[in-house]
């Protein structure tokens, strides 16, 4: 058991905690979402030459063969610094179901590219009825000669808006909530048949709606098992919510130094307010609320590659109901112990607080995860 | 960064586990199972046990009975004899005196009380607090009077668990009152057979006898009971309640509890359907398991980074455990009385009943008890509003 960085782990941190200093500013930050994009492009390019795109790839893609503790340390600066750019929708989702489910083929032809910055990803899959249910896929594809035809309509892609080429789920055989049948889509954004509408989520970031009318795929660019590809965005959905895990707790991390700071310089009573000890006490709680947080971000990094799928989920499901939790009180109270400047758009502590609000509801809230746990048992066999 | 235990420290697991499997004696196991207190005799015998295999002290310096173990192997032997359940080691003795004569105690102190600690030959009380002194623990108004070769101690202590099985107590009394109130204490060990002390039971909300009043009247202490130097007292009860800390989220305990509201609510139905069926109460029970994960991995985090601090100085975010791990207890008793049900209302006091039947299930009697009991556990060892101040102060600089 070590809880220490490598030396390598070590100087990612760094190297990244740095960048998101120099440049990540909550000024800069409002100012790069009034980009055309909505994030970025020029710390895109700075992601993509300290190899942070690259990161989860093998080697022989272009990648650095790094894990989740890295991929943890990357997403803790972004959640700190309310990074805008679609690492998540490219790199942890996109770039992930083509490294967990694609052919070597199609590894080797897109994975370098995302690993250089000039292909961006986004994963389709939600849709208007299926909540946060994985299996429940109404799209349809219909095989058609060699190929697939994709009909259907997905909602709150994220970064579907940018994204150059779009990995759809369909189904191809079975009823609407069956596990079995569902197959795996690698889109351009630019084909026949597809529209999307772009729009801004409440935490600054982007989203798009897709609709498929007759979206024909060829078979080469099927994904894994067209039957059988719900293993797979399983996988790398707990591994998107390992991340979220870890960009909750850079951003409540973030809250509670701006609270504690402000606590020690607001003054009222002719005293700062700090030295009142109901405001200690509620800091104390935030505290503890975002340590018990960042130790199951930590657990959710150490499970999310678990190769026994059960223990696994029921891992990540246990990691999202205390981040969901933690985040909705260390948020809540952040913006409350403020006052009235919490609740202006002027100053960052209300961003933080919608995007942790926003990750609790990304890929199932905390009681969804709760039902989930547990229905499978819970977390400690009797 | 990794995680996971490593293959040795597993191997270590299960070395522990097969030991606590083979040489825990069952009727004491049983007990704890059933949620009874340890009574002296188990906690004698079992005490015992541990000493002969060499593992009473694990935390103590190898030259008086310790182990040498890492942080982590400490953390797995704890959690692993909490959820045997095997009874703790008497924590006044291992966890809270013997330290501090090891750490401030002089030789004669040494070779005189540490090995019979171990052993629990002498079984050791605590007198700290006292009736005007609780939170506020350094306005202590027992007095201790130099009378050449002894001290004279007069005062009275409060909450002194189990002080009726006590040979020893060690007190803090004030041995100087012109100067700062944390800087006149001073810290003595005093036989209980000396004349002048009278304990005096208390009864606890869930009708145990667990806790008394120490009364000393002119109580005569040799000089040489005294440890370290006079008036330092203070410095060593800092040290011996951070120790206290480090112990106090008994992960072990918790889940321990949390296999026994499983098993429990498999049993007990609802209509037709076993209580652990009913999604509401199911998930009740999942999200207490969530949070003693998230608290263990804290726990891992603050046992890891222990091998790096300075020795004798705890890590503020020990308070975290104690303010987590009581909570968390605290749920598993409430969990146990949702599962009782109606069978939590009988009341049979543990002098008398043990032969009667019980109405109802026989494993219902002590619920209730170990529900109001476990109330002290956000109390004692520094409230957790003591616990919110330290850091409050200590790690988030108010």
């Amino acid at each position: 058991m070590d809880f220490d960085l490598s030396e390598e782990q070590r100087l990612l941190k760094d190297s990244v905690d740095r960048l998101m200093a120099d440049r990540y500013d909550f000024e800069s930050r409002q100012r790069y979402a009034k980009e055309p994009e909505g994030w970025s492009r020029d710390l895109w390019s700075a992601y993509a030459e300290l190899g942070l795109l690259a990161l989860p790839f093998d080697e022989a893609h272009g990648g650095f063969g790094g894990g989740p503790v890295e991929t943890m340390t990357i997403m803790e600066a972004f959640g700190r610094s309310l990074a805008l750019e679609p690492y998540l929708a490219t790199v942890i989702l996109g770039g992930g179901l083509i490294q967990h489910g694609g052919s070597d083929e199609q590894k080797a032809v897109y994975l370098p590219q995302v690993a250089t910055g000039d292909l961006r990803l986004a994963f389709a899959h939600t849709e208007r009825q299926s909540r946060y249910d994985l299996f429940d896929i109404g799209t349809t594809a219909r095989r058609d000669g060699g190929s697939f035809v994709l009909d259907g309509q997905k909602s709150v892609v994220l970064h579907g808006d940018s994204a150059d080429k779009i990995l759809v789920s369909a189904r191809v055989a079975g009823s609407r909530r069956d596990r079995d049948g569902i197959g795996l889509f690698l889109v351009d954004a630019n084909a026949p048949g597809l529209s999307r509408r772009g729009y801004p989520t409440q935490d600054g970031q982007r989203a798009a709606e897709v609709t498929l009318e007759g979206v024909r795929v060829d078979a080469n660019n099927v994904i894994g098992n067209p039957e059988g590809a719900l293993p797979v965005i399983e996988r790398v959905t707990d591994v998107a919510i390992a991340a979220l895990a870890a960009e909750a707790i850079g951003a409540m991390d973030e809250m509670l130094k701006l609270t504690v700071d402000y606590l020690k310089t607001r003054r009222q009573f002719n005293t700062t307010i700090g030295s009142f000890q109901v405001l200690q006490h509620r800091s104390s709680e935030v505290f503890i609320a975002v340590e018990q947080g960042r130790s199951m971000a930590m657990f959710a990094a150490m499970m999310a590659q678990d190769r026994n799928a059960e223990e696994r989920r029921k891992a990540i499901s246990a990691a999202k109901v205390q981040i969901g939790r933690s985040g909705r009180f260390v948020g809540q109270q952040a913006v409350q112990l403020h006052g009235g400047v919490g609740m202006t758009m002027e100053y960052k502590v209300g961003h933080l607080f919608k995007r942790v609000t926003m990750i609790d509801i990304l890929f199932g809230d905390a009681d969804h995860h709760l039902s989930k746990l547990a229905e499978a048992g819970g977390l400690m066999a009797a | 960064m990794d995680l996971r235990f490593t293959d040795e420290e597993l191997a270590f697991r299960e070395e522990v586990r097969e030991f606590f499997r083979t040489s825990l004696p069952d009727p004491i196991r049983r007990r704890m199972i059933e949620g009874h207190h340890p009574s002296k005799d188990d906690l004698v015998t079992w005490s015992r046990i541990l000493n002969a295999k060499g593992w009473a002290v694990p935390h103590w310096p190898v030259e008086w009975g310790g182990t040498g173990w890492s942080p982590v192997k400490q953390y797995i032997f704890r959690d692993e004899l909490q959820q045997a359940p095997a009874p703790e080691p008497l924590a006044f003795g291992v966890s809270m005196v013997g330290p501090v004569i090891y750490t401030f105690g002089n030789d004669d102190q040494k070779r005189r009380f540490l090995p019979r600690i171990a052993n629990l030959d002498d079984w050791w009380c605590q007198g700290f607090s006292e009736p005007g002194a609780g939170s506020d623990l350094a306005s202590l108004k027992t007095t201790a009077k130099r009378d050449g070769d002894h001290y004279i101690v007069n005062g009275q202590k409060t909450w002194t668990t189990l002080a009726q099985h006590a040979d020893w107590i060690f007190c803090l009394a004030r041995t100087d009152s012109a100067v700062k109130k944390q800087e006149g204490i001073s810290f003595l060990l005093i036989d209980m057979k000396t004349p002048g002390i009278t304990v005096r039971p208390i009864q606890t909300i869930d009708g145990g006898h667990e806790v008394n009043e120490v009364f000393l009247d002119d109580v005569r202490v040799p000089v040489e009971n005294l440890v370290g130097q006079e008036n330092k007292g203070w410095d060593y009860a800092k040290f011996l309640l951070g120790n206290e800390r480090v112990g106090i989220a008994r992960i072990g305990i918790s889940k321990a509890r949390l296999k026994r509201v499983r098993e429990l609510a498999s049993l007990e139905r609802v209509g037709d359907v076993p209580l652990i069926e009913i999604p509401r109460f199911r998930e009740k029970l999942a999200a207490v398991e969530v949070e003693l994960k998230a608290l263990e991995m804290t726990q891992l985090r603050v046992v890891a980074a222990e091998g790096r601090r300075e020795k004798g100085k705890p890590d503020p975010a020990s308070s975290i455990l104690k303010i987590k791990g009581s909570e968390i207890q605290q749920a598993t008793t409430e969990l146990l009385m949702e599962v009782v049900g109606p069978f939590a209302l009988p009341y049979q006091p543990e002098e008398e009943g043990r032969n009667e039947p019980t109405d109802g299930p026989d494993w219902a009697s002590t619920i209730a008890p170990t529900y109001f009991n476990w109330r002290k556990i956000s109390i004692y060892g520094g409230s957790n509003e003591i616990q919110k101040n330290i850091i409050a102060k200590a790690i988030l600089g108010f």
